[in-house]
């Protein structure tokens, strides 16, 4: 591999600008004469707007303008969108109601924008904004999915009578409710995947310069995925064409998920610049962030877990009401359907599978993909119901788990997903072994010595990554395809530069593309760059999401890759008067394999551009570009194990170990691997344990909306990680990869939670399992 | 955050006249409650005025049993003075549980009593231990000091300057912290005086701030032992609830505090 190719622990490149604060996010980026932008937000969760006064706030120093959601109408800017079409099971398309930048008639949670202050300072801006006077008709509100649902409930959009977006499902019913009948053993539980907000450590921002000379627009902005942000800029809220926008999403600062989507905020400034005549910033603060980035999960779900008398599944039957908020966000169809009921299989070999899902609008911000997106969902009700099961048939729940793997690939599910490779029980006995299941006994005797109890739970989770293929995504929806597009050029002195649609948030792209290339040519790791993030640069690309930036990104680098290396061996073999096919590249040379003949691969590079010497006909330069379309999905899987002490005194949790052991395939990077399952561990704990968004229920204020009531996960909290890898490459993608960016926050929950219930002996716990909870829980059964 | 004009003051006297030039002007010590406040754009100052660089609001002094502690002295000084450790070493354990080391290192004992956060870890020392609240005007009992919810006894302009208390014979503090904002959910200072009489605070739980436990101080004062707080029933009526603890959780956690607190002193 060398010592910077593929499977080295190469420290990342892009730390050092990242550790010596030297990144350049979109809120670092200045132009002349630029301005601020406040919104103006609702105050209220439901509302119908009766007026808006801005002649106090226009008269406010420093105020250049104050714009409104009826200008943008007459401007044309199109509505925001969903862009993945779910029918539900009558046929009829999934009901949309319309979600306007700004909001001239209706706002439906707090937050909406109402009116936007472009002015000199960012302090004039919020003076102003704070001076524009808005009357409003307050309108009952509903927070709560399943009361949405309700007879006589607020109804948020015409569109979407009864607030149901969807009512959708997959499997085979008839033969799910079959088995149920005919099982020796069912398992019921609700299981209520609590909603989380992301917190990415960058709030979102976003810069609108418009060129009038050029009529040309461009967008700093903190996007996942900025080519998909210039698409549907361009495509559905015409802002501008494609060639006349160009976005640069820079140095990002974390995303989750939750910088996939286009906001309002972006499409807003870029207009607000023409319609001012300033380039216009705006820049999130914590509290904005809280009430305006889409949310994750809000799943309220019932389960039936059906086994045959020999312990093995039968069937499993799920009910999932999804809370989407006021407005359909960009991807929010598709993750409590395609990126959730078809992972509801899990590790398990199930005759028969039915799902039903309803999506019901709210008046809260919208919910959206979060790390992991449907499979956090689908692990946790799939997982915690196995271990109860486990608890009531009085099996180990190791053993419950062995009795139905799946252990032969491919495997067609009941819900659309073909695994391609795993091993469960690998993962399994490693977990195990590396948790000392078996000491477990002897740990809660001398924790009950203590007076803590102790507990202990595992999780084995499925998930899928590199959503695709294009034409399959296509057919069950989606508005996009789901390739990934590379350039791979070669300088003339035989530097890399690597352009690729996908975008590094965090996840250490400019390493481990880089590696790819040192593996590849034997070059250093540092004559290796990788462009990224600028529609100006990277012709197209699909983004970051789904953890696909290693399974669909990385492979197209490696199709561009192949392509240099035939021209590169051309060159070389006609610069040695040898055979093309027995040139080799070994340690930044270019040999004749079994000779002492070699060009150095910088003398090659060259020779492709002086082009005095080229083979005939072969065009000058050293350039490559592909684009990758996977043949399907990769599926990661693994088994985690946690083991907590509760105090039952106070009901708090201690972590006391975790381990993880997952098969991501082949690892291009062990360490940004480790970090990567290391940060999803966290965000999983924080699911489990911390983390939770509450709104007042009548009145739709956001209850956590500071840290200072919503728990981020922090130091203290996490144990130290306990990381291993079994590998089973991925069949489908030539470098075996399978995605590891989200399976630490898919499968940790549940472990956690059925550490927590084992120790407390009460399964009626939900997320999260905070101080009071558990304390509560522990009580119910010493009672 | 809104402009606002910084004023360094020398002396107590300079202070309040800083401050008396303008109707909205107001003191500052570490800012660690304020100026977030400010941020966040549900306080505007006109003009700041910075008690930190005070002579006499500083430090810490130990004389035979009297302790004195200046208002401008930081969490972490309390928490590291060697002669503090030495005459109530439960009193340096609760401001080394204050937030992060950041906040340690600004915010004041004269800042945290005068803002009197329901959740605050300090009232309740100072209830406790019977402290004596040293304002440029006058000296006020703990007792009558805090009111009620960021409620206290200073009139308008009205600086705390020090605070001053007997070190006990024994006291202990236990805290549960709020996992989200880490601040007290419930926190319960037991002291035990010279004289052998006992108090009981409690902050974090009251639905009207820091308040002494009838019932704990007497259970206490009879039998000075972790085992006799269990007995004591806390009645959950006069209790906070929120999103994260309900008055009935609470009710349990002063109980639970209260052993600890009784089991570290
Ligand atoms: C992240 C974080 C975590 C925290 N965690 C905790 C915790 O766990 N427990 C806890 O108890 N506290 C906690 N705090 C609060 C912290 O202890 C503050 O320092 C304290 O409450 C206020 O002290 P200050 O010196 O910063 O006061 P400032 O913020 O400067 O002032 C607070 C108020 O008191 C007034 N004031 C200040 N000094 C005086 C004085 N000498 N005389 C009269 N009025 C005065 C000011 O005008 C202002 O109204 C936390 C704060 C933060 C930011």
């Amino acid at each position: 591999m060398g010592v910077e190719g593929i499977g080295a622990r190469v420290a990342r490149k892009e730390d050092k600008r990242f550790l010596m604060g030297q990144g350049k996010y979109t809120d670092d980026m200045s132009v002349p004469g630029m301005c601020y932008a406040a919104f103006v937000r609702s105050p209220h969760a439901h509302a119908k707007i009766r007026s808006i006064d801005i002649s106090a706030a226009a008269d406010m120093p420093g105020v250049i303008g104050v714009l409104n959601g009826k200008q943008m109408l007459d401007d044309g800017i199109g509505n925001l969108i969903c862009g993945w079409m779910i029918h539900s099971k009558d046929g009829s398309p999934m009901k949309m109601g319309a979600w306007r930048p700004i909001a001239h008639d209706t706002v439906r949670y707090v937050g909406d924008a109402v009116a936007v202050v472009v002015a000199d300072t960012m302090g004039e801006a919020r003076d102003a904004a704070e001076a524009v006077v808005v009357e409003y008709d307050v309108l009952p509100a509903v927070t709560d999915a399943v009361k949405a649902l309700e007879a006589g409930q607020p109804q948020l959009h015409p569109e979407a009578p009864g607030n149901l977006i969807y009512d959708w499902e997959i499997g085979d019913g008839a033969a799910t409710d079959a088995a149920i009948a005919a099982a020796a053993h069912v398992t019921e539980m609700k299981i209520v995947n609590n909603r989380l907000a992301p917190n990415p450590m960058e709030p979102r921002a976003a810069l609108g310069i418009y060129d009038s000379a050029e009529d040309h627009y461009t967008c700093y902005t903190t996007s996942q995925n900025p080519h998909v942000a210039r698409l549907v800029m361009s495509a559905f809220y015409n802002v501008a064409p494609e060639n006349k926008l160009r976005v640069i999403a820079p140095d990002v600062g974390g995303g989750f998920g939750s910088k996939i989507y286009i906001y309002p905020e972006e499409i807003v400034c870029l207009w607000a610049s023409k319609r001012t005549g300033v380039p216009v910033k705006w820049t999130s603060d914590r509290t904005e962030a809280f009430l305006t980035d889409a949310h994750g999960r809000d799943h309220v779900s019932t389960v039936k877990m059906a086994f045959d008398a020999d312990n093995r599944v039968t069937a499993l039957k799920v009910d999932t009401i999804a809370n989407f908020g006021a407005y359909m966000s960009l991807f929010s169809s598709a993750v409590p359907t395609y990126l959730y009921a078809t992972l509801l299989s899990g590790q398990y070999n199930f005759p028969a599978i039915h799902a039903n899902v309803r999506a019901v609008y709210t008046n809260t911000v919208a919910v959206d993909a979060y790390r992991g997106a449907g499979r956090p969902e689908a692990t946790y009700l799939l997982e915690r119901t196995m271990e109860t099961a486990a608890r009531e048939l009085g099996v180990s729940p190791a053993e419950l788990r062995r009795i139905n793997f799946i252990r032969s690939f491919p495997h067609q599910t009941p819900v659309i997903m073909n695994y391609d490779a795993g091993d469960y029980e690998a993962s399994l006995e490693a977990a195990m072994k590396a948790a000392d299941w078996a000491g477990f006994p002897a740990r809660k005797a001398e924790a009950a010595g203590r007076g803590m109890k102790r507990g202990i739970g595992m999780s084995c989770y499925i998930e899928a990554c590199g959503i695709a293929p294009s034409a399959a995504v296509g057919s069950l929806g989606a508005g996009v395809g789901l390739w990934e597009s590379a350039e791979v050029r070669v300088n003339a002195v035989g530097t890399v530069e690597v352009l690729t649609g996908s975008h590094s948030h965090g996840q250490g792209h400019e390493t481990t593309f880089a590696q790819l290339v040192a593996d590849r040519f034997g070059v250093p790791l540092d004559s290796v760059s990788i462009v990224h993030g600028d529609t100006d640069k990277v012709q197209m690309g699909m983004g970051t999401y789904g953890s696909r930036s290693g399974a669909v990104g990385m492979s197209a680098v490696v199709k561009a890759l192949d392509k240099v290396e035939t021209k590169a061996k051309k060159i070389a073999a006609h610069l040695m008067e040898a055979d093309e096919s027995d040139i080799v590249i070994e340690n930044g040379a270019l040999k004749v394999a079994g000779t002492d003949k070699s060009v150095p691969w910088f003398q090659m590079a060259l020779a492709a551009y002086t082009a005095h010497n080229l083979p005939s006909g072969m065009e000058p330069g050293l350039k490559e570009g592909a684009f990758y379309d996977p043949a399907n999905f990769t599926f990661p899987a693994g088994c985690y194990i946690a083991e907590v002490e509760v105090d039952p005194d106070t009901g708090k949790t201690k972590i006391v170990q975790f381990v993880a052991a997952d098969d991501f395939g082949n690892i291009i990077n062990p360490m940004i691997v480790e970090g990567q399952v290391h940060g999803g561990i966290a965000q999983g704990i924080g699911q489990a344990l911390l983390e939770g968004v509450h709104y007042d229920p009548e009145t739709g204020q956001l209850l956590t909306a500071s840290y200072m009531d919503y728990t981020m996960p922090r130091a203290d909290d996490l144990p130290s990680f306990q990381v291993s890898h079994q590998i089973t490459p991925c069949p489908n993608n030539p470098l075996g990869i399978k995605g590891c960016g989200e399976a630490g926050a898919i499968g940790s929950p549940p472990a956690l939670m059925n550490a927590i219930t084992d120790a407390i002996g009460n399964n009626d716990l939900t997320m999260p399992a905070t101080p009071q909870k558990v304390w509560a829980a522990a009580r119910a059964t010493a009672n | 955050m809104y402009a606002t004009n910084y004023h360094r003051a020398s002396s107590v006297a300079d202070a309040v006249k800083l401050q008396s030039s303008s109707d909205e002007a107001k003191y500052v010590s570490g800012g660690m409650t304020l100026i977030p406040t400010m941020k966040q754009r549900l306080a505007a100052p006109s003009d700041l005025v910075d008690l930190r660089h005070i002579a006499e609001m500083k430090g810490i002094s130990v004389n035979g049993s009297r302790v004195r502690i200046g208002a401008a002295t930081t969490h972490y000084e309390v928490s590291t003075s060697a002669e503090l450790k030495a005459a109530c070493p439960a009193i340096s354990h609760l401001a080394a549980h204050i937030g992060d080391p950041h906040v340690r290192h600004m915010g004041t004992i004269g800042g945290s009593i005068a803002n009197n956060d329901p959740a605050a870890d300090y009232p309740s020392a100072m209830l406790a231990l019977g402290a004596t609240i040293v304002t440029n005007a006058r000296e006020v009992a703990a007792e009558d000091f805090f009111t009620g919810l960021f409620e206290t006894a200073l009139e308008a302009g009205e600086i705390v300057v020090a605070v001053t208390f007997d070190a006990p014979a024994k006291a202990g503090y236990a805290k549960f912290p709020n996992p989200a904002s880490r601040y007290a959910m419930a926190g319960v200072f037991v002291a035990k005086a010279g004289n052998g009489s006992v108090r009981v605070a409690v902050t974090g739980a009251g639905s009207n701030g820091v308040f002494r436990h009838a019932g704990l101080e007497a259970a206490l004062a009879a039998n000075w032992s972790a085992d006799a707080a269990s007995g004591v029933d806390v009645d959950a009526s006069d209790l906070l609830s929120d999103l994260h603890g309900s008055a009935e959780y609470r009710a349990n956690l002063v109980k639970v505090m209260a052993k600890r607190a009784v089991a570290a002193a």
